[in-house]
């Protein structure tokens, strides 16, 4: 770890303000920061720390709605009060630990390739909310490790529309227990969305033809015969590329059977 | 009715009343005052030529004492290999020189370049990031079938080749056992890979050293699990320090697995360096440090091929090995495949011709040495994944083909060069049946297969060689040590005692076991006796504990030391007594005169040694203190048969491991609970190196298995429910030729568990008719899939 300075500020106000310092890294629950940090990997000359902003903290419904989770609110908060699909997903992330201290903002700004919640946050629909602007998941998410999020914008909350049935699939790495492929499903009213993460170069995806299909018929069988293209997926020591598009397949299925 | 105390009890390890309240003193808490610290710049690159080290930015940055580079050393000894194989053609094996610190070449990726010490460690750090290292990459030779066919990229210029040695064993048995493979009525064949392992202890390694300048002694303070053969090895071969003034201390050690038996670059640099700065030195690995640094475990790849007649008795076997040693040959890395591996390879079965060709080869990777079960296991899984599969081949059922073949009388000479002395393999294998309900699987099977899974159950055995010695015979073989073990037990005034042993305790629990003996034998609280162990000044000379070793040897050690306090012990109860020496009896710690009420207490006795009042002192001395050095005989065989049922799941070859259970023979146990423990532990592992772990290289010997983002640790949930987790050790048949009839159980989980766990895949996939005949470890997800799908 090299030296950086630490910043608490109370309110977004401050945060924002903080983060306009030079060279500044906005710091959530530290899940990926911290280890970064302390291989040397990441040299910030001051991290802002968002744990103690209350008003990025919480879990609510909108007049809209929509569950509304504040950016610093932590996995396990996630875990007691999120609607079943998403509420499913967040208690399986990591462990015990890791759900104590990451946070939901963290994980969408850093946009790992193989985190559980860009698959539910594409796969619900849901808005990024910053501290300037409102950004719609579909156009949120730019490739692995990539947002639109701006340099110092900060994610003061996360709204997710509530589907009428949801359920988060993930079929882990053995190692790190990260998702090799996880898919998000959720049925709305309006239609299915299947999100995929884990399993692309390009980070989280919509499974469109997935989507169409189970928007007909919302049930396993659905998805028979479709497949993503091996093509462009992830291919490491864990699994080849054509596993992974397999398994998009197969965890699609128990999402469907699964959902709740 | 359980004991409550002495041999067969299973009496709570009192060492961890420490470990689990925090109270462990393990190196990393030892803090010298005045204490200055070391990082070490490493490799980045597998191989390549050392053109330059400029520490000249970075020997001025802040904290900094001194920086060191493989030209500090050239006066100083390389690390030295403590076993010497010698080829098939009588000739020994290419040894290189291990420089401390890379000089001229760089041969791994994690390869120490340059250490700088400095105040603290993050300034060390900080310095060793401003350090220009000019590296000419070369191309790096990872695969040991290239490194031995082509000379291209040679990982040693001074050598002549890759290849570190080509042995044969047992040579003269080569020719008929080709002719027993040309009449053969079935051959079956099964080439395999023994995956490359990282042994990944709880505890990394640590190294501290101290120099009192006014003395001129040295004192390494290490993770060791042999601080005696750390320092003799250190003082006598690399440094050049005299045993009286060096001392080496291992204190509380968390975890060994064979990666701590070998002496590291990093114990002789603190030593040394502690000396040049004339301050304490300390070095604590990172993990990551440890994934690029601790020696690895197995890799092999091999080819075995069993020859059976026509009624099914196994009439040879034909083995060819390359054993990976990595870019050095670490501390006993030479004997691991050729005497703990083709010694074994007869297994539990009367098979009369054994052949096993090994070729270690030389490759721009890590050093790879012993890793609990060390060879053994390595020969296990070769052996039993191709009785499995010719039993498939067959036709047979995989029991009955083994049960057929089963050596039945003991003492029995193998035709690898071993005598076992004592074993029952009916027992071992009826009793894994009884308690894994094989009848019950079928029933199981049906219940897996209507929930879309497929369900295999997988059964083997296993032998292995624990304490391995007499020290003369090993000598022969190559090794540059003795292997005995000694104790020293001294008594004191008022009868409680101490038990100096040279085994080492890093998890084996000796501080508890070790008492129940001497307890037995002098009839006397557990809590009176008191074992010392990890440090050079206070045991006698010791070889450590390694290769299940401690109980057998250490422990026979103990026992005859134990034998002469009570010898002497008899001679003054009998002066007390006034009775001939002859009728004196020792019973639950009092010393009486057969056929009379006469007696004297132990604690009388004891005093009596030491207030010499009423005392022979014209025939014996005063005082009551006794050292053995125990040289085994034989080694040890300890045998087994393991069963394991998995459920896979053919949509995503996901393999979860429902039942295990472990039938073993260890001859007399000590401590059921402590057994059992070091049985679960090994059989994790084995589950670890069968479906999880793999360390794994690119082509450019880049370690993609670099840290548990991608090395797969065991966890609690790979593994089946403690009530389908059944280990049994009701099976004894004592060794023959030593005191205790032990013989010793701290590897046999890892050795007897990973082919049962492939053969139980194996048979899952084909019950779902999938012609699979072999997956390699570990059979992750991934590669079960693609084993389905072709």
């Amino acid at each position: 770890m090299y030296n950086f300075d630490v910043e608490m500020p109370g309110s977004v106000a401050d945060a924002v303000s903080a983060m306009g310092r030079e060279e500044a890294q906005a710091l959530g629950g530290g899940q990926t920061l911290i280890p970064t940090l302390k291989q040397r990997l990441a040299s910030p000359s001051v991290l802002v720390s968002l744990s103690k902003i209350s008003e990025m903290k919480g879990v609510c419904t909108g007049e809209d709605g929509a569950l509304c989770i504040g950016g610093a609110t932590v996995h396990a908060a996630v875990a007691k009060d999120g609607f079943a699909g998403l509420a499913g997903l967040a208690s399986r992330i990591g462990d015990p630990a890791v759900r104590a201290r990451g946070t939901i903002g963290g994980s969408l700004a850093n946009n790992d390739p193989s985190a559980c919640y860009p698959a539910a946050a594409l796969g619900c629909g849901a808005t990024i909310v910053t501290n300037s602007r409102e950004i719609a998941a579909d156009d949120y998410f730019q490739g692995m490790f990539d947002t639109a999020l701006e340099e110092g914008e900060i994610i003061t909350e996360v709204r997710f529309p509530v589907p009428e049935v949801s359920r988060y699939e993930k079929f882990v790495q053995p190692a790190s227990r990260f998702a090799l492929v996880g898919v998000f499903v959720a049925r709305f009213s309006e239609g299915v969305r299947v999100a995929v993460t884990g399993a692309s170069e390009d980070g989280v995806f919509r499974w469109a033809e997935a989507e169409a299909a189970l928007s007909q018929a919302f049930s396993e069988n659905a998805v028979d015969g479709l497949s993503v293209p091996a093509d462009g997926m992830i291919s490491d020591l864990h699994g080849s590329a054509a596993y992974r598009a397999h398994l998009v397949g197969v965890m699609t299925k128990r999402a469907v059977a699964n959902a709740a | 009715m359980p004991k409550d105390g002495g041999i067969g009890a299973s009496s709570k390890r009192r060492e961890d009343v420490r470990f689990l309240t925090g109270e462990g003193n393990y190196t990393d808490d030892i803090n010298i005052r005045g204490q200055a610290h070391v990082f070490f710049l490493r490799s980045d690159v597998a191989h390549g030529a050392l053109k330059g080290v400029d520490t000249s930015d970075a020997a001025g940055m802040p904290g900094v004492i001194r920086i060191f580079t493989g030209a500090d050393f050239e006066a100083v000894g390389g690390m030295p290999c403590g076993w010497q194989v010698t080829d098939k053609h009588g000739q020994p094996m290419q040894e290189p020189r291990h420089p401390i610190l890379a000089h001229e070449k760089v041969r791994h990726v994690g390869e120490p370049i340059a250490a700088v010490v400095a105040e603290t460690l993050e300034q060390a750090r900080d310095a060793a990031e401003a350090i220009s290292v000019d590296i000419d990459e070369l191309p790096a030779v990872v695969d040991m079938k290239a490194a031995v066919a082509s000379d291209d990229v040679k990982v040693h210029d001074d050598l002549t080749s890759n290849l570190c040695y080509d042995w044969g064993f047992v040579e003269e048995n080569k020719a008929a056992t080709d002719a027993a493979f040309e009449k053969a009525a079935h051959v079956t064949t099964l080439e395999l890979v023994n995956n490359r392992l990282v042994a990944n202890p709880m505890e990394p390694r640590v190294a501290v050293g101290d120099y009192a300048r006014g003395t001129d002694d040295h004192t390494l303070y290490t993770t060791s699990q042999n601080p005696h053969v750390i320092r003799l090895l250190m003082g006598a071969f690399v440094l050049g320090i005299p045993e009286h003034k060096l001392r080496v201390v291992a204190p509380d050690v968390g975890g060994g697995f064979g990666t701590k038996i070998f002496h590291y670059q990093e114990e002789a640099f603190v030593t040394f360096a502690a000396k040049a700065c004339n301050r304490p030195v300390k070095w604590t690995s990172s993990r990551s440090e440890a994934f690029m640094s601790d020696a690895h475990g197995r890799d092999h790849v091999t080819k075995i091929e069993l020859a059976l007649d026509a009624q099914n008795n196994f009439t040879a076997v034909r083995t060819e090995t390359f054993a990976n040693m990595g870019a050095y040959l670490s501390t006993f890395a030479p004997s691991v495949p050729t005497w703990l591996h083709g010694t074994l390879m007869a297994g539990n079965y009367k098979t009369p011709l054994v052949y096993v060709n090994v070729k270690a080869v030389f490759t721009n990777t890590v050093p790879v040495d012993a890793y609990r079960g060390a060879g053994r296991p390595e020969a296990t899984f070769q052996l039993e994944r191709v009785i499995d599969k010719a039993a498939r081949e067959l036709n047979v059922d995989p029991v009955e083909l083994r049960r057929q073949n089963f050596i039945r009388e003991f003492p029995y000479a193998t035709p690898v060069a071993v005598e076992y002395d004592t074993g029952d393999y009916d027992a071992t294998m009826d009793k894994v049946l009884e308690i894994s309900d094989r009848e019950g699987f079928a029933a199981r099977r049906a219940e897996s297969e209507a929930k879309g899974k497929l369900r295999g159950f997988g059964i083997n055995c296993f032998i292995e060689a624990c304490g391995i010695a007499p020290s003369n015979l090993v000598g022969q073989l190559g090794a540059r040590a003795g292997l005995y073990e000694s104790a020293t037990v001294r008594v004191n005034a008022t009868g409680g005692l101490v038990v100096m042993t040279g085994s080492h305790s890093h998890g084996q629990g000796h501080e508890t076991a070790f008492p129940q003996v001497v307890a037995e034998m002098i009839g006397i609280d557990e809590s009176m006796i008191e074992v010392v162990h990890g440090d050079t000044a206070t045991a006698p000379m010791g070889m450590g504990t390694y290769g299940s070793r401690s109980i057998a040897v250490g422990g026979s050690a103990m026992v005859r030391a134990t034998e002469k306090i009570i010898a002497k012990a008899k001679k003054i109860a009998s002066h007390l007594l006034e009775a001939s020496e002859g009728d004196i009896e020792l019973k639950d710690g009092a010393f009486s005169v057969a056929g009379t009420d006469k007696s004297v207490a132990w604690g009388d006795v004891t005093l009596a040694a030491y207030v010499p009042h009423n005392y022979p002192l014209e025939d014996i001395e005063p005082g009551l203190e006794e050292t053995a050095f125990y040289d085994p005989s034989n080694f040890t065989y300890p045998a087994g048969a393991y069963s394991c049922e998995v459920e896979v799941d053919p949509a995503t070859g996901e393999v979860t491991i429902e039942r295990f259970a472990s039938a073993d023979d260890f001859g007399n146990v000590i401590n059921p609970m402590i057994v059992e423990g070091q049985v679960h532990g090994g059989i994790a592992q084995g589950i670890g190196q069968a479906l999880l772990e793999n360390c794994a290289y690119d082509e450019n010997g880049q370690l993609l298995s670099a840290s548990y983002m991608d090395y797969t640790m065991p966890r609690a949930d790979n593994l089946p429910p403690m009530d389908h987790y059944v280990v049994d050790h009701s099976c004894q048949t004592p060794c023959t030729h030593n005191p205790l009839g032990v013989k010793g159980c701290g590897e046999a989980g890892a050795i007897g568990s990973p082919p049962t766990v492939i053969n139980a895949i194996i048979d899952a996939l084909q019950s779902g008719g999938h012609k699979v005949d072999h997956i390699d470890m570990p059979a992750t997800p991934s590669r079960v899939w693609s084993a389905i799908h072709g």
